[in-house]
This record gives C-alpha cells, sequence and structure tokens, in this order.
C-alpha cells in the first residue's frame, strides 16, 4: 500500500467515501482534508467525489458490525477536533481488520480521543439548550449561537419540542447553518450570512425586563465572578441577551428604554432599591 | 407602578432562596399547550448570576408585603421597604414571554403573608390557574406554599406546579421560637406532611389510572438558612437526612445566612456569609443523597461540625484507614464510591471498563478519576501509584492542595460564631 493524502467535500457521505476508496485503491490515507481547507500539500493529494451509494455501503457495514461505532461515528463527525476525520478513520480500519472487542474498553487509545471529543460536543450542547436565547421578530423567534461544535443537530429534537406551537429559527454563526422549523416541520440548511434586525418596542422591553431581573438576583454579598466564569464560560455570552450592549435593549423607533433611577443606558438594575436596606436572606415563608 | 419596578422589588425581596432547579419532572410537549418540561439530573441553567449561582427559574415574589415579623427577612413587617404586588395576569405575561425567549425552564412563585396565609395562596393559585389554563403553559412551575393556610389550598396548589415547598428556614424549634415568633414547627411541617402523602397517593393512582391527577410530580424540597443560629453541621444534616427518609423530600437547599440587621439574636453585621460552611453542608448533602453515606458518619465521636478545610468524604477517608486501600479491580460499586476522587459517573465506568481486563492506575484518569485526590486510597492489580509515599500528614495537606482554588473564599471568621 502507497501513502496519500485525501481531499473531500465536508460532507458525512464524502468522508465516508475516503473510507470506501481507501479499500478500493488498497491505500492508506495519511491525512484526511476538506475541501478548502489550507492544508501543506507535502504529500500528493486526491480528491475523493461523493457517491451516496458507497457512503451507505460503508456506514452500513460499520453499523452492522456495531451499532456503538456507528453512533460514534456519526457524533465524532459533528465535533470541532482537528483532523477527527484520520481519527475516525483508524477507527472504522481497526474495527474492519479486529472486530468491535476494543470498543468496549473506554481508555483504548484509538477510542478515548474520539469520547472525549463527543463529550465536549454534547455538554457545549446541553449547555446551548439553557444558554440560547430568542428574540421574537414580528411573531417569529430567531436566535444566533456560535458554537464550536456542530451542536444545531443535537439541539433539534429539544427545541422543536418544547416550541412546537412557535415559528422559529436557530443560526449557527460557526457552521453557516440554521435550523428552521414551523410547527409540524424543521430543516437544517446551510446559510452563509445573517443578520438579526433591531428589535422593536415590545421586543425590548422584555429584553430590559429579563437584564433587571438578571441583575436583581445576583446577592451582592456573595458576588463571585470567577464562579460564573466557570459555568457560563465568555464565549457563550456574545449571543446571551444579558450581556448585551445598551443599543440592543432600545428599539430604534422607540424613545430609550425606561432607565432605572439614575443609572445611564437604562439597563443595569440601580445598586439598591430606593428606600430599601439591603437584604437579608430568609424568603418568604 | 410598572412592572419593570414591580420585577425589581420582588426578585430583590425573593433571591435569597436558594432553590432554583428544575429537576425531577418530565412532560412531554401537549399539542395546543405553549413548552414542555424535561429531566435531567443537574436539570437546565439559562444562565449564572455574578454570584455564580445557576438561574432556571423566574423566581419571584407574588408580593413583599408581609404580616409576619421574622427577624432574619427582609420582607418582615418592621422593615420599611418599598412594597408591591404583581397582579396574576402580569406575572402570567412575564413568565410566558420569558419562556418563548428561551430565558427561563419556568416560574419559581413564592410570596410574603399578605392579609392572611389562605388570601395569599389564593393569590398564588390564581396566577397558576391563569397560567396553566388560560396562557396554556406546559413548562415547570415550583410553587412554596405558605405555612398556616388551609389543606384544601395546598391541595390545589399542588395539582397546579411541578414542586411545592415549605421552607423551615431555622434548624431549631429555639430558633424558630426566639427569630419567627409567628411561625411554629407544627405550622410548617403540617403542609410538608400533607405533601408527601398527597405526592404518594396520586403516584399509586397514576399506576392504576392513566388520567390520574398529578400532585406535585417533583416532589417537595424546602430551604434551611445556616449560620444565623447556632445550630451544629450535625444537627443540620440529621434533621437533612430526617427529612429524606420521614418526608421523602427532593432536596434540601442551604442558604449561608448574610446577616444585615442588627439585632442581639443574630450575628453581628460585619459577619461574613459562611459560603466555605455551605459548600460543605452541600458536599455532604450530595453523600447522603447518592453515596450512601448516614449522616453520623460522617463526623468523629466528639466532632459536631466539619473540618471547613477538608470535603467531608476525604474527611471521613482519613479517620477511616481501615477501608482503604481500595482495590479497583475488585471492589464492588458501594466501596468505589467511597474513594475521594471517586464520583457516580467514574464508579459506573470503571465497573464497565473493567469487564474487559484488568485496570491499570494510568488508565483511571480517563475514567474520570481525580487522581490528585485518589491516588492514596487506591490500588491496582495490587499496586499502589508509582512513586507515592505519604504520612498522615502529608496526606492531609495533599488532600487539601488538590482542592481547587474555586472554593468560596476562605474565611476563618465564621468559625468565630459559635
Ligand atoms: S413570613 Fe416569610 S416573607 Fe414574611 S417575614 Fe417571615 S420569612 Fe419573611
Amino acid at each position: 500500500m502507497k501513502e496519500i493524502t485525501y481531499c473531500y467535500d465536508g460532507s458525512f457521505d464524502g468522508f465516508l467515501c475516503c473510507i470506501f476508496e481507501s479499500y478500493v485503491r488498497k491505500e492508506i490515507p495519511t491525512a484526511i482534508f476538506c475541501d478548502g481547507d489550507p492544508f501543506p500539500a507535502l504529500f500528493p493529494s486526491c480528491f475523493i467525489e461523493t457517491n451516496a451509494h458507497h457512503a451507505r455501503r460503508v456506514f452500513c457495514k460499520v453499523k452492522y458490525l456495531s451499532p456503538y461505532a456507528g453512533n460514534i461515528l456519526q457524533r465524532a463527525f459533528l465535533t470541532c477536533m482537528p483532523e477527527k476525520e484520520i481519527f475516525l478513520y483508524r477507527l472504522v480500519e481497526r474495527l474492519l481488520r479486529e472486530g468491535p472487542s476494543f470498543l468496549r474498553r473506554q481508555t483504548d487509545n484509538t477510542l478515548y480521543p474520539l469520547l472525549t471529543a463527543i463529550r465536549h460536543l454534547q455538554n457545549e450542547a446541553h449547555l446551548l439548550k439553557g444558554f440560547l436565547r430568542f428574540s421574537d421578530l414580528n411573531g417569529v423567534l430567531g436566535s444566533e449561537i456560535q458554537p464550536k461544535n456542530q451542536v444545531l443537530p443535537l439541539l433539534q429534537g429539544h427545541f422543536c419540542a418544547r416550541y412546537h406551537q412557535e415559528r422559529f429559527f436557530i443560526y449557527d454563526r460557526t457552521h453557516h447553518q440554521a435550523l428552521f422549523h414551523v410547527p409540524g416541520k424543521s430543516v437544517l440548511q446551510p446559510l452563509s450570512f445573517f443578520e438579526m434586525a433591531p428589535p422593536d418596542s415590545q421586543e425590548a422591553h422584555y429584553r430590559l425586563l429579563w437584564k433587571r431581573f438578571f441583575d436583581t438576583v445576583a446577592i451582592r454579598e456573595r458576588e463571585n465572578p470567577v464562579c460564573q466564569r466557570t459555568h457560563l464560560p465568555k464565549r457563550y455570552r456574545g449571543t446571551m441577551t444579558e450581556f448585551q450592549e445598551a443599543t440592543e435593549f432600545k428599539s430604534p423607533g422607540s424613545p430609550a428604554a425606561v432607565p432605572a433611577p439614575g443609572v445611564p443606558g437604562g439597563i443595569s438594575a440601580p445598586e439598591r432599591l430606593l428606600g430599601s436596606e439591603p437584604s437579608v436572606p430568609g424568603s418568604s415563608p | 407602578m410598572d412592572v419593570l419596578e414591580k420585577l425589581t422589588i420582588l426578585t430583590d425581596a425573593a433571591k435569597y432562596d436558594a432553590a432554583c432547579t428544575s429537576s425531577g419532572a418530565s412532560r412531554p410537549a401537549k399539542a395546543g399547550y405553549v413548552g414542555n418540561t424535561t429531566s435531567t439530573v443537574s436539570g437546565c441553567c439559562h444562565s449564572f448570576s455574578a454570584d455564580g449561582r445557576c438561574i432556571s427559574l423566574l423566581k419571584v415574589l407574588m408580593t413583599n408585603f408581609c404580616v409576619y415579623d421574622c427577624k432574619y427577612c427582609v420582607n418582615r413587617r418592621s422593615n420599611d421597604t418599598r412594597r408591591t404586588m404583581f397582579t396574576p395576569r402580569e406575572l402570567s405575561e412575564l413568565t410566558l414571554q420569558f419562556y418563548r425567549r428561551n430565558y427561563i425552564e419556568g416560574l419559581f412563585l413564592s410570596s410574603g403573608v399578605l392579609r392572611s396565609p389562605d388570601y395569599t395562596m389564593e393569590q398564588m393559585i390564581k396566577t397558576l390557574r391563569l397560567l396553566r389554563e388560560e396562557y396554556r403553559f406546559n413548562g415547570y412551575i415550583h410553587a412554596k406554599a405558605i405555612p398556616g393556610s388551609s389543606p384544601e389550598l395546598i391541595e390545589q396548589l399542588g395539582l397546579l406546579a411541578d414542586r411545592l415547598s415549605v421552607n423551615i428556614e431555622l434548624p431549631s424549634e429555639a430558633g424558630l421560637r426566639s427569630l419567627a415568633p409567628d411561625k411554629t414547627k407544627g405550622a410548617i411541617l403540617a403542609p410538608m406532611r400533607q405533601i408527601t402523602q398527597r405526592n404518594l397517593q396520586a403516584r399509586e393512582e397514576l399506576m392504576k389510572y392513566r388520567h390520574a391527577p398529578r400532585f406535585a410530580p417533583a416532589g417537595q424540597s424546602t430551604q434551611l438558612i445556616v449560620g444565623a443560629t447556632a445550630d451544629s453541621d450535625l444537627h443540620i444534616l440529621r434533621l437533612t437526612q430526617g427529612l429524606y427518609d420521614r418526608y421523602r423530600l427532593k432536596r434540601v437547599f442551604y442558604s449561608a445566612y448574610v446577616p444585615v440587621v442588627e439585632h442581639a439574636l443574630l450575628p453581628a453585621r460585619d459577619v461574613k456569609p459562611p459560603l466555605l460552611r455551605e459548600h460543605r453542608l452541600y458536599q455532604a448533602d450530595w453523600l447522603l443523597r447518592f453515596y450512601g453515606f448516614r449522616a453520623e458518619e460522617l463526623f468523629g465521636p466528639q466532632q459536631e461540625n466539619f473540618d471547613l478545610r477538608l470535603d467531608p468524604k476525604c474527611g471521613w477517608a482519613i479517620t477511616h484507614p481501615e477501608f482503604f486501600p481500595v482495590e479497583v479491580n475488585t471492589a464492588d460499586y458501594e466501596m468505589l464510591l467511597r474513594v475521594p476522587g471517586i464520583g457516580v459517573t467514574s464508579a459506573r465506568r470503571i465497573l464497565r471498563a473493567r469487564r474487559s481486563g484488568a485496570l491499570r492506575m494510568e488508565e483511571l484518569k480517563k475514567l474520570g478519576v481525580v487522581m490528585k485526590r485518589a491516588q492514596y486510597f487506591l490500588t491496582a492489580s495490587g499496586r499502589m501509584t508509582q512513586g507515592l509515599r505519604f504520612s498522615r500528614e502529608s496526606l492531609l495537606s495533599g488532600l487539601i492542595a488538590a482542592e481547587n482554588a474555586s472554593l468560596p473564599q476562605a474565611e476563618g471568621v465564621q468559625l468565630s460564631l459559635f
């Protein structure tokens, strides 16, 4: 067998075809690149055409040998793991050579890096179920996220169930992809560019209410930015309503949002409520 | 007063309640209704406030008017503060609009006592009914039952909410008598008992009839204030244990007392809230719920309070050398759980992984074991970690160092409380 680098179109099927071709041509790729990736052409590179039929054959074979491996393949492909293709290639290659028993051991050197990447993906998706924010744009709910991994396929089920009666979309800025939903139907589609319209007065009002709630619910005596950052890393905050600039809380057509006494911009909570003394714990009954 | 102002006042008055999880209820989406509840162990956090606490629910009071005068509470009758009240419609609208924007999992509704416990409960019920029936809200609702209200009202509340809670607040009767003179132990425990029984009954009925109404399906919880009274950790944990055993509570929350009022019976105003102590109690609570520990085991013969330098599990481990080392390749699940640095997830992973051959020490980290702690207590095929030497003292300092710097600021002050 001779060594070579593969290049494919970036789709899951395209990647499966790389595996297919390597067996047909009896060669082991040393790297598998996605079309458009900058890569050093140290080795002869070969572009692999995507063929749905070939892809299906590879995937069926993998699933037949181990449904678990099929699952790993699908999920790990959504991760942002560098060179995930070659890691997955080696997993499949080993599966075909020695059967599925090595998959039982989580600490296995072929398997472990993939499992770690998948855990990262799932964790990010889990966080975004909470951190994602919608804006009401004339009755349609719109959202933007900027995840490291391709989380939309993992979020689809959750948001389509929860907001089943709404029309909504979620735009993934990193992967230029969007999830669209109307009652009873949803699709994932590439979308190269999107910019959110400024809020109307009602939307601005609810953003402001939320921001106020967020600021007020924190207990000043317990302030702990380190703990806050551990649970809510800074990279998520760019698309979260409560961390936006003052302009996001005003609708262009309406007068500025109601300012809190003495607070410029009108978005942060007053240091303390007028007339109330700093509070004590112990809630209502 | 506009809604923004009301929200500010009624959030500020509610923020000391620690309970803010949406866990324990799983209800699928229904045609014609808004939303669902999903069940994961940790619940779903929608944000984290500046104090690092999870925000999952819109946590507000119905009103901060109160006829009672609990000494430690900002809403007490004698406190000069601005008072207001949500109308049921304002609050329903707010909840629904926040929910649609994915700000929250649902509503956490509590209240000061306006006129009487029954009158207050009626207002809360009106709100929840509006939200559930007219707005068709199918998300999570946690409601506080007001001590002293009639059983019929608690019944109605339980049919509308996912979780109910009654806060005990003060861990002893003596504390209650001096600091919350209007409340009695009986008035707190009666609704708790009722909720427990109704919840069980509803579960049984649900097994027989598919459409039997659900009563607080996510169970009930309570909160204890830590550091307002002289109650020891042992006392608090025994109480907690009793609540889990006898009342089948889902959670007990702890809230470090933030002293602000000057009162002879309360800690002075310059005493910092005992955050580290609160943290240790949460860790111990976890050990009771998931690790098979009993409260008494966590303390030595003469001991009533935790050594704050150590997490309770490490504290238990260093006083029980006879139990260690534990052999990863043969120990059962319960034994593995007692090892510091091994959690519920990593213990399960160990059981699974070792089926395909003996585990080596180097592999444990990949299974999620925190080796900085676990190394002192484990062998793999009879061997300890290579090159590890330690005495009782270096073990102690090693364990203290292993706990990361993310602990609430170490404060020695609180110890002087007692
Ligand atoms: S009854 Fe509740 S709200 Fe009223 S003073 Fe006591 S703890 Fe505060």
